[in-house]
């Protein structure tokens, strides 16, 4: 096994794209020397990319904010305004492992591993983010939610790595929020999750939403065809009650040590309701601010 | 935290105190020598092969291309056990750590291998070439008593066994006295259910670890993590048929043990790799390693019926018990038979039980092994008649509750125990009579355990400079090295400071029994206080000489000899260092020692109340509020025993909502880790209120009863009791985890 710590991007591209067995990316290695101690894989190269320019910062970006691929939960969370700009990612970020696991895991590493129970996929979805990826063949951007293609698999090419992800700008009535469901209250991983991103006018009237779903799949559940249902209504018990209807029914989990399929899907419809009311409250709480 | 002293026996000076724990700086500061932590020139790393497969024959083990690895300096497999000794008496404890004819669980081991580090070992496990047949497996109790049964292991059964079982039905005992039939005719209501328990791990945070040094000229020395040294030292020493003087036993610092440190996992393997090799071999379990093939809990399915009037009064009370502890006999079955009904004063009871063979690896010891799962049953019934009646449960349990000259439902008539005032002291509580919003349970049950006494031997030795060391053989699993230094400065009248308790390795004292069934501040506290006493008698011989006087004229006093009687004069007293530092010149050096058999270990009670608020749409269990009372006799470290009941409790919500053994449908453990088998964290718990009642045991000079066991007993049909009622659903399975209990939810409102 080699490991190598290049400091460019050019650099760390050759070598991932010259190595012909297993390879993998660290940037805090919290997914992956816990597959490497269990023995689950056996990389040939490691390439840790904190010594690449830039892969540590976070930066405000017309309207939104870019986050680099090295970016540690707790930077994030600790970074002025980004939490108030997108409380959903924010909290789905800070469940991940333990305090000492918020110093070290990123979003590019959860989104990489690919795992359907993953917290920040889900969020990271509904806000329409999209990841800046660089390989051998140059540069290109792709929405998060097209990255992950089956559990522990993704859809980057060989030499290919995220170097940054992009929250983009989002209208000013507009919130998002992310409820998992665990046995524990940490230190778990999520039985089923869902995120939400909403945007209401000046009235309440909810002008669009997205929910996502996790663990409820091999990837996350996007549902589909929320907008046209909602489209200029306000909220209430029956438009909650038919959402969840329509989540419970988007799923397709398994059964497993975690959760049956019943629960799963009887309770992706419970956390896709509360995430919704969570998400509504925050946006509607910004019609406010601003009047005043 | 409440203190309730109804009546204290004695002026204490330093029993009672809180002083800082002796083995504290140096546990967080990562200084303290834990199994893992040892090394030795020339050590090997040893490794075990484990086959995940619930039940196979071997047919062959090919070891011949790992041996010629480099770097590998021996491997070995059961046939080399037969070759040391064919006829150990330990055969069965040794099977379960490296399989014989038959693989037996999932994870158990087939060989191992001592390499010149683990990556050598690792590769050489893999050369290695195991040839078995697949054989039908059975892992839960309900099949693997039917009649049709795959065999678990052959010609174990014992011959008391009622007819119409399979073999692997193996052992059986039954308990009780008076009139059932009388009994249940004399009620006004019987409820009868069949509660279920999982297998449950005691999730002890350090892997078992040992290092182990073995001639062939049958002397070892062998450091380990163990709740018992000397047990380690009988079972190796069997095995390989050497004397026990022979076998030194060192045990490490302990990181938890619960139970689950009481036998043997990878000590004999140890040895024999190091014995073949000729080199020092360290042996270290990974985490997946102790959940598959370490020992967990029995787990239980259990019959109980009870008859009440509408009074309150228990009529008759009768309980069948089937508890399943993995491939080997055990002895928890009758333990859960003894202590089902131990909290009530009962006219007519009767509990059976069996012990059931399973694929799945041998059962050990986890705190008040074998009680919780009964009471569990018991308790939860007896919570269900008081909703029926519409009774007060702690009125209820007060009204039967067990006490002095009770003939207990397993036969011995209690002395003084604190059953009543533990119920009453619970009911007095502001916790009962808090007022509870929708959606959430109250929750109480009784807790039992016996206590154990037994072998004990301490040395005190008194320094030139007026120091203390007491010297004693029982691994410290729950502070009890600052509880035996009290207990020595006490007696003896000097201060804390100038006591150091330590443990001694297995040729320095005789035969210590294990850490275990709460017996160390009991037994070794007397043992303690008993060798202080004999100190103190040699101290006052001493004075009496520097003065010239009888022996019996002189009488020891909070720390000095004084002279006493009438013809004994008019000396200065003598502290015990102004004795000490002369007894080169009286006699030598002075110490005191004590060995016993203890008895009279005296029983203990506890009592808990559990809030709990539900999620109905989730399933979840919030606990809101916890308060546990329990007797200790003495409490001579108040922090500790307050740790002791908090412990037990954090480990019985675990059971109570998310703990357990997960199989698949191929007899394989799809959760041996901390994700998947969930022990709480700290944040899904309120802060546990521990309220100590001392009602003195008479068996031990400061009144002292063992704490360790009984607080992991009630909060299984606490929570039970407290959803149920919250819920409005009565619930008889654990673990009352969220699918479970949003499935009941969901039928309900079909």
């Amino acid at each position: 096994m080699i490991f190598a710590k290049p400091s460019s991007e050019k650099e760390a591209i050759s070598l991932l794209n010259e190595t012909s067995g297993m390879t993998r990316i660290l940037s805090g290695g919290t997914d992956v020397l816990v597959q490497m101690k269990s023995g689950a894989i056996e990389p040939e190269l490691i390439v840790d990319i904190k010594n690449i320019p830039g892969i540590k910062h976070i930066k405000a970006v017309s309207g939104g904010y870019e986050i680099g691929a090295a970016v540690s939960g707790s930077e994030f969370n600790n970074y002025p305004g980004l939490k108030d700009f997108t409380p959903g990612i924010a909290e789905a970020f800070d469940l991940i492992g333990s305090s000492q696991i918020q110093g070290r895991c990123t979003l590019a590493g959860n989104l990489c591993n690919a795992s359907p129970a993953a917290d920040t996929i889900p969020a990271l979805s509904v806000s329409s983010c999209f990841a800046k990826i660089v390989g051998p063949n140059g540069f290109r951007e792709d929405l998060v939610k097209n990255i992950p293609t089956a559990p522990g698999k993704n859809s980057l090419k060989k030499g290919e790595f995220i170097k940054s992800i992009i929250i983009p700008n989002r209208p000013d009535y507009s919130s998002d929020s992310y409820i998992r469901f665990t046995p524990r209250s940490e230190m778990d991983i999520a039985v089923v999750s869902a995120a939400c991103f909403i945007t209401l006018d000046k009235n309440q009237l909810i002008k669009d939403l997205k929910i996502s779903l996790g663990a409820v799949a091999s990837t996350v559940v996007h549902v589909d065809g929320l907008c046209d249902l909602v489209m200029d209504s306000k909220i209430t018990d029956e438009l909650l009650s038919k959402i969840a209807m329509i989540c419970s029914s988007s799923c397709k989990p398994i059964d497993d040590k975690r959760g049956t399929i019943e629960f799963r899907s009887h309770v992706a419809g419970v956390l896709a309701k509360r995430a919704m009311i969570l998400a509504h409250k925050r946006a509607g709480d910004k019609i406010e601010k601003i009047a005043r | 935290m409440d203190q309730i002293t109804p009546k204290p026996i004695k002026n204490f000076k330093v029993i009672g105190t809180r002083p800082l724990r002796p083995d504290g700086i140096e546990k967080v500061t990562g200084k303290a020598i834990y199994g893992a932590d040892l090394s030795a020139p020339n050590m090997l790393y040893g490794l075990l092969l484990r086959i995940n497969e619930p039940h196979a024959l071997i047919e062959n083990i090919d070891i011949s291309f790992a041996e010629k690895l480099p770097g590998v300096k021996s491997i070995v497999t059961f046939k080399d056990f037969i070759k040391i000794n064919p006829n150990n008496k330990y055969n069965e404890t040794l099977e379960n750590c490296i399989a014989n004819e038959k693989i037996l669980y999932d994870g158990h081991a087939v060989a191992a291998v001592a390499a010149i580090n683990l990556k050598v070992a690792k590769k050489a496990i893999k050369l290695i070439d195991v040839k078995f047949k697949k054989l039908p497996f059975v892992i839960n109790i309900e099949d693997a008593m039917k009649k049709d049964a795959p065999i678990v292991a052959q010609g174990k059964k014992n011959e008391n066994i009622p007819d119409g079982f399979s073999e692997n039905v193996v052992q059986y005992c039954s308990f009780g006295h008076g009139n059932l039939e009388e009994g249940f005719s004399e009620s006004e209501k019987i409820i009868k259910r069949t509660f279920k328990t999982p297998s449950v791990h005691q999730g002890y945070i350090e892997p078992h670890a040992c290092l182990a040094s073995m001639s062939n000229e049958g002397k070892a020395d062998l450091w380990c993590c163990t709740q018992g040294h000397y047990n380690v030292r009988s079972i190796c020493s069997n095995i390989f048929k050497i004397d026990n003087s022979q076998l030194k036993v060192t045990a490490s610092e302990i990181g938890g043990g619960f139970g689950g440190k009481t036998t043997v996992f990878i000590e004999p393997i140890a040895l024999a790799l190091s014995l073949k090799s000729g080199c020092p071999v360290k042996i270290v379990m990974s985490r997946e390693e102790v959940f598959k093939a370490t020992g967990p809990t029995v787990s239980s399915l259990v019959d109980v019926k009870i008859g009440m009037k509408k009074t309150g009064k228990i009529t008759a009370a009768e309980a069948i018990i089937r508890y399943e502890g993995g491939a080997f006999p055990n002895e928890t079955y009758e333990l859960g038979a003894q202590s089902a009904f131990a909290a009530y004063d009962l006219k007519s009871v009767k509990t059976e039980a069996y012990n059931v063979l399973t694929n799945r690896p041998a059962q050990a010891a986890y705190r008040a092994p074998g009680a919780p799962q009964a009471i569990y049953a018991v308790e939860s019934i007896i919570d269900e008649l008081c909703q029926y009646f519409n009774q007060d449960p702690l009125y209820v349990r007060i009204l039967n509750a067990a006490h002095k000259g009770t003939k207990s439902s397993y036969g011995p008539t209690f002395d003084d125990i604190g059953l009543k005032a533990t119920l009453e002291a619970a009911k007095n509580h502001p916790h009962y009579n808090t007022p509870l919003k929708e959606n959430q349970g109250r929750g109480v049950s009784c807790g039992f355990w016996f206590n154990f006494g037994g072998n004990t031997c301490v040395s005190l030795n008194i320094n030139f400079d007026g120091t203390v060391g007491v010297v004693e053989g029982n691994p410290d699993i729950g502070g009890s090295r600052s509880s035996i230094s009290q207990m020595a400065a006490e007696e003896l009248g000097i201060s804390l400071d100038k006591v150091k308790t330590i443990i001694a390795d297995t040729n320095s004292l005789g035969h210590n029994d294990v850490t275990d069934g709460s017996r160390v501040t009991f037994s070794v506290g007397l043992a303690t206080i008993k060798a202080a006493k004999a100190a103190k008698n040699e101290l006052c011989k001493r004075a009496a000489k520097l003065w010239g006087i009888d022996e019996d004229a002189v009488i020891w006093k909070d720390g000095y000899a004084y002279p006493a009687g009438a013809n004994a004069g008019n000396q200065e007293p003598l502290s015990l260092e102004d004795i000490a530092k002369v007894s080169s010149q009286t006699g030598g050096p002075i110490a005191g020692h004590y060995e016993v058999n203890a008895e009279n270990a005296g029983v203990s009670f506890g009592v808990h109340l559990v809030d709990v608020e539900t999620d109905n749409e989730t399933g979840h269990t919030k606990i809101l509020r916890y308060t546990a009372f329990q007797d200790a006799g003495k409490a001579i470290h108040p922090s500790y025993v307050e740790g002791q009941m908090q412990g037990g409790s954090v480990q019985g919500i675990g059971w109570a909502l998310n703990e357990e053994y997960i199989y698949n449908n191929e007899g394989k453990l799809q959760n041996p880790g901390f994700l998947d088998y969930r022990i709480p964290v700290a944040s899904d718990l309120p802060m546990i209120d521990p309220v100590i009642l001392e009602i003195p045991n008479p068996g031990h000079p400061y009144g002292v009863r063992g704490v360790g066991e009984t607080s992991i007993v009630p909060p299984l049909a606490a929570i039970n009791n407290a959803v149920s009622r919250a819920t409005k659903i009565r619930f008889s399975e654990l673990p009352l985890s969220p699918p479970k209990v949003l499935n009941a939810i969901l039928s309900k409102q079909k």
